[in-house]
């Protein structure tokens, strides 16, 4: 999802890694004791694979930061090259941080490319406008892999332009040694709990943050109507008081050094930040969340369709779909992978809650219309920096004029200045 | 003469194809519609962020000021040391801007965290801990900490250029230090100060990242709202760009009216 490391903070990382390169070498030997498993690779139909060898083909595949295997553990495997090995075909590989990049990239028309990752909104909003479409399942006969419960689902009724790559479920990220309470009590409305002013973090961007409104309003997720939606900001406006700051990757350090008490955020990346920090805890609110679904599509115009059919085959296939899902830290649709995962991973409730949540209390994004998108931006906009008293939107251009009779003052006073000189 | 001209020809495409035709093309799409219509109605839609607008310019302005006030003596200062010494200092002026922008913002956030060193050391006193991060006053910090050498190093080359002889002879003609500075100084430095505002108010205005990163995202400036134009959940490029123009507007008139400060003749930017 949208909360891999930007690369500005990744770029910061670089360079601190760079200054902690003497240090290092201790953790790695430490690491060293353990033992390693060795991930292998078979494939079901090796010659499916070999169609395309020596013709020289490349294709361009555009994902999530840090969101697939690249054999940087050892032991994994890196993907991208094992399918380079087996097919022949080069992978141009490329990132992105968040669906609208990814949207305006592809709206720009700039860019080729024949694999992408959307989350679910987003792809339901490019099979609208035509920006994805429908793959040939005779190519991809690794599909039958994917579970059922995550086939058909809103935002590809007919399941004809995507295969789902990794999910999650978002919920609350809390320092269990301050927030007193059991899990079970916990609900979204501890974000909006004056005692923790200041201490609350929340996402920064409108679609995932109006969601949990619209839940403690008992609205849809994917409600359009502009009055729930203005309802919403109001109870977003009541919460801004005591919220600390509007993040997103931000959280893995804020939460990670204990700047911050309570956060919303995804399922996989808390995984990643509780290693950090003992005390924290992750919860699913019993209320209900989004689910949310990346799946994997082929963008109109890509120039190697079957080539990119035969990449999302190859990552369907057991041993690949387990690489990824056991490097990312995600939930996994795939069965035969899920079947791979140690039975720990398994039963995590955060990873994996119980089926009945899944079913009953989780909704996914569909696409909102142009104008229910609009009215969310605004509103979202307006909430953010409410704080101001309004200020009457005749100001700008008042100060603007101001400006300019200035300059004709100077300028006037200049030239009669000048002509004085004269004489 | 002629065969000098020909020397610019490799800027003027440059400018032509990277800074003209980007302009134009914002232009042409703050004033037509996805189906190329035109359309005024995105400009309009520009005046419903009037107090984003004011912040920006308010932040910014209170930016360059505090690093006006800041770098002027410092300038000074450094102007008059011995030339050897002057290599140096402005050395150490420079020494931040050799570090990543980002990762200099990025750690101010450590600083300033409730968590932060800041936090920590006013706590071992028994002060605090104060609400330092997501608020204005630390982008203003942050705007200040960045743009600080772009104040110096114009105001530095000015001064420099100033003779010693000249404030001596201030001095022998019955001026106070403070008449110096007012009556000799000040007007000689002003191109200095013109363009040093400009090099700092400008950046500051439309910087989305530090508001971003030290304002929590609950201080909105015109540089984020714009980033959320092109990058954001909305994706309106044809808003994005007319409150870009807007922008540009409101900057160029304001250095207009900066330029009308300094002697006609000595206009840098």
């Amino acid at each position: 999802m949208k909360n891999r490391l930007f690369s500005l903070l990744a770029l910061s990382v670089l360079s601190l890694s760079l200054l902690g390169g003497c240090a290092s070498p201790e953790a790695e030997g430490e690491e060293e004791e353990e033992e390693i498993s060795v991930q292998t690779l078979t494939v079901s139909d090796p010659d499916y694979y070999t169609r395309f060898k020596g013709q020289d083909i490349s294709i361009n595949v555009y994902n999530w930061g840090e969101y697939i295997s690249t054999g940087a553990d050892e032991g994994t495997l890196d993907v991208n090259t094992e399918f380079e090995k087996l097919t022949g075909i080069k992978v141009n590989y490329t990132n992105y941080a968040t669906n609208e990049e990814l949207y305006a990239k592809l709206k720009g028309g700039g860019a080729a490319y024949d694999i992408i990752i959307p989350s679910d909104y987003m792809i339901s909003k490019m099979i609208k406008e035509k920006m994805v479409q429908q793959l040939n399942f005779e190519n991809i006969p690794n599909f039958s892999y994917i579970m059922d419960n995550f086939r058909n689902m809103e935002y590809d009724p007919e399941n004809a332009y995507s295969v789902p790559y990794t999910w999650g479920t978002v919920g609350i990220i809390y320092d269990a040694s301050v927030v007193d309470m059991n899990e079970e009590d916990i609900d979204w409305d501890l974000l909006w709990d004056e005692t923790y002013a200041d201490q609350i973090l929340m996402f920064d961007n409108p679609r995932d943050a109006f969601a949990i409104g619209e839940i403690l309003l008992g609205y849809s997720l994917n409600t359009e109507n502009p009055d729930e939606l203005k309802a919403v900001a109001e109870k977003l406006k009541e919460q801004k008081k005591i919220v600390q700051g509007y993040v997103m990757d931000e959280i893995f350090d804020k939460m990670g050094a204990g700047d911050a008490l309570i956060a919303p955020y995804y399922a996989g990346d808390a995984l990643t930040i509780m290693e950090e920090n003992d005390s924290l805890n992750f919860v699913v609110p019993a209320s209900g969340t989004n689910l949310f679904v990346d799946a994997m599509c082929i963008p109109t115009g890509a120039k190697q369709k079957e080539a990119a059919e035969m990449y999302i085959n190859f990552m369907c296939e057991p041993d690949i779909a387990f690489a990824n899902i056991d490097y990312i830290c995600y939930s996994t649709p795939h069965s035969a992978a899920f079947d791979m995962l140690d039975e720990e991973v398994r039963n995590d409730p955060i990873s994996y809650p119980d089926e009945e949540l899944i079913a009953n209390r989780t909704t996914v994004f569909v696409n909102l219309s142009d104008e229910a998108n609009r009215t969310m931006q605004d509103l979202w906009t307006e909430m953010k920096s409410a704080d101001d008293e309004t200020v009457n939107r005749w100001l700008v251009p008042v100060f603007l004029l101001c400006c300019l009779g200035i300059i004709v003052f100077v300028l006037v006073r200049r030239y009669i200045k000048s002509k004085k000189d004269i004489f | 003469m002629k065969q000098l001209k020909v020397l610019s020809l490799p800027y003027l495409v440059w400018m032509v194809i990277f800074i003209l035709v980007p302009i134009l093309m914002m232009a042409f799409f703050a004033f037509t519609t996805e189906n190329g219509a035109l359309t005024l109605e995105h400009i309009s839609d520009v005046g419903q962020y009037a107090n984003i607008f004011v912040r920006s310019i308010w932040l910014a302005l209170i930016a360059t000021a505090i690093c006006l006030v800041l770098a002027y003596p410092i300038a000074f200062i450094l102007s008059r040391m011995e030339k050897h010494k002057q290599g140096t200092m402005l050395m150490l002026v420079m020494l931040p801007m050799w570090m990543n922008f980002l990762l200099r913002t990025y750690a101010w956030m450590t600083l300033l965290g409730n968590n932060g060193i800041i936090n920590y050391l006013l706590g071992l006193i028994g002060l605090g801990p104060y609400k330092l991060i997501n608020t204005s006053a630390a982008v203003v910090l942050g705007m200040v900490y960045n743009y600080l050498p772009f104040m110096i190093l114009p105001l530095y080359s000015v001064m420099e250029k100033i003779d010693k002889s000249v404030i001596e002879a201030a001095t022998d003609l019955g001026c106070n230090s403070a008449k110096v500075l007012f009556k000799v100084i000040l007007p000689l430095s002003l191109p200095g100060i013109t363009s040093g505002i400009t090099m700092v108010f400008v950046p500051a205005i439309s910087t989305f990242i530090i508001s971003r990163m030290l304002g929590g995202g609950s201080n909105l400036l015109i540089g984020d709202l714009i980033e959320m134009q092109f990058l954001g959940n909305a994706y309106d490029p044809h808003l994005g760009a007319a409150i870009a123009l807007v922008l540009m507007v409101i900057i160029l008139v304001i250095m207009t009216v900066m330029n009308q400060f300094s002697p006609d003749d000595q206009v840098l930017i």
